[in-house]
């Protein structure tokens, strides 16, 4: 016979906490997790009572997550809140770190050439008119903006687009688009400046000075001064 | 062993079949043994310019269909002696008739015999600009003071780069009007170059006198008492490596009149 339980139930606050033993095979963990909830669901409430399940080193594919999620559901009133693990796969790890890393790009995009990043981009270079930068994050131009820029292409509301020089002709963040006036002044010089989404769902042109208020986020310098 | 130099543009109607002659023309003054090769199959006039329309009796299709041989195609110039050749394109055909592995064979044998190979490129980004850069070392793109012309530039520039065989290439701004520069009513020479971001190689003022030579049948370059033929002359310096300062566009030896009407203030 087995010495210890593979779950465990606790009581918190919020509501339930599962533990699941992560060093036994999973079928035998259905089981006994089917067998434990059965035994103690006879609580005569009728408010739905909230379910973490805390898996520990075990790596559950999407599939067997549904299987735990309906396990628990089946049970009255109990709901699945959250399932976490201290695991995840390669896959999962690498796409993460490439929506979350900045890619330095030194070159000209030019018209009809279209750079795309998951993550932020650092173009050291121009975007010429008739040419396209798409990224997953934000885009932070060092030279001249006179294409199209696409920041937060996966529905990141909260990207931003930075130029040294921004005088673009079609401006994305998320699912907004904004275009250029028909003419530039010849005086105007639209040196550093920013393009974010503002409070009315609409795309605003700023300097660049404002973003650390409107986006302190964009800093990921940790301690410092 | 010589070098291929290819000249396009994307854009029709910048002066690329007028820049590749004069370019090569320049070249064979300078001394180097010079073949000009036609590569807009179905709409050739490289030979219209060049004044050799009535001497071809073979184009490059004949040549790379077997029908005939490289030196059998070649028209001669009769100005330069056996300096200047000049490799027709095919008039019956299409740009379809040749592939980009056929073209670069015939470059690279056309390469051990001549200093220079320029490649006059047809307009486009298809099949025609695919066959003319295939063999190509270097490129020179040619564009024009105007926002059409340099987007298209621009594109061609960005094709280039992802060529492996041909180096950054370089550019030629070409039918300059100085005074329209002035007003600011056109793209000017430093904005185009910054904008593009590439090597300038030469500057040519609009004249009359290039259309009328090209009527003519006798390219601009022959003529060295024209502002472009200076141009394309010094083009053709630079190619050879030499460093020579851009020419100025001021117009030089004002008259006598228009001094005056400077001096009354009188545009």
């Amino acid at each position: 016979m087995k010495k210890f339980q593979n779950v465990t139930i606790k009581g918190t606050k919020d509501g339930l906490t599962l533990h699941l033993d992560d060093s036994c095979s999973y079928v035998e963990l259905k089981e006994e997790l089917d067998r434990k909830l059965s035994e103690s669901s006879q609580s005569r409430e009728d408010r739905l009572i909230s379910v973490h399940v805390q898996v520990g080193n075990r790596y559950l594919t999407a599939e067997q997550e549904e299987e735990v999620k309906d396990l628990v559901r089946q049970k009255k009133n109990l709901v699945v809140d959250s399932i976490s693990s201290n695991v995840m796969t390669k896959d999962e790890a690498e796409k993460i770190k490439r929506e979350n890393e900045i890619v330095p790009v030194a070159r000209i995009v030019r018209s009809g050439q279209v750079l795309q990043v998951p993550g932020d981009l650092l173009l050291v270079g121009d975007v010429n008119p008739g040419g396209t930068v798409i990224a997953g994050g934000n885009i932070f131009i060092m030279g001249a903006l006179k294409g199209t820029a696409h920041a937060g292409f996966n529905g990141d509301k909260q990207a931003i687009i930075a130029a040294s020089i921004m005088k673009p002709s079609q401006i994305r963040i998320s699912d907004c688009i904004t275009r250029a006036p028909d003419h530039y002044q010849d005086d105007e010089k639209r040196e550093m400046e920013c393009a974010y989404i503002n409070d009315l769902d609409q795309i605003t042109v700023d300097r660049l000075q404002v973003l650390m208020h409107i986006r302190p986020n964009i800093t990921r310098l940790e301690g410092g001064f | 062993m010589g070098e291929a130099i290819v000249i396009t543009s994307g854009k029709g109607g910048v002066g690329k079949t007028t820049t590749s002659a004069n370019v090569g023309t320049a070249l064979a003054l300078q001394g180097k043994k010079v073949c000009l090769v036609d590569t807009d199959i179905g709409l050739r006039n490289l030979d219209v310019v060049m004044g050799l329309e009535n001497r071809i009796i073979y184009d490059l299709v004949d040549v790379l269909e077997g029908r005939c041989k490289i030196h059998q195609a070649l028209v001669k110039d009769k100005r330069f002696e056996d300096l200047l050749y000049l490799l027709p394109a095919a008039q019956t055909s299409d740009k379809t008739a040749v592939t980009p592995e056929q073209m670069k064979i015939l470059i690279d044998e056309l390469k051990q015999d001549y200093d220079y190979v320029i490649i006059d490129c047809p307009a486009g980004i298809e099949h025609g600009y695919r066959n003319a850069v295939a063999g190509a070392d270097k490129a020179i793109v040619v564009t024009t003071p105007e926002v059409s012309a340099v987007r298209d530039a621009d594109r061609i520039i960005g094709l280039l780069e992802k060529e492996e065989n041909v180096e950054s290439p370089r550019l030629i701004i070409n039918r300059i009007r100085n005074q329209m520069m002035k007003n600011g009513d056109m793209l000017d020479v430093d904005e185009i170059a910054t904008h593009l971001s590439i090597d300038l190689i030469g500057i040519v003022a609009d004249d009359d006198e290039v259309i009328r030579a090209s009527n003519h049948g006798e390219p601009i370059a022959l003529n060295p008492n024209s502002k472009a033929s200076i141009a394309y002359r010094n083009i053709a310096r630079r190619i050879l490596g030499e460093s020579i300062p851009l020419q100025s566009l001021e117009e030089d030896n004002p008259g006598v009149f228009s001094k005056l009407k400077k001096f009354f203030g009188v545009k």
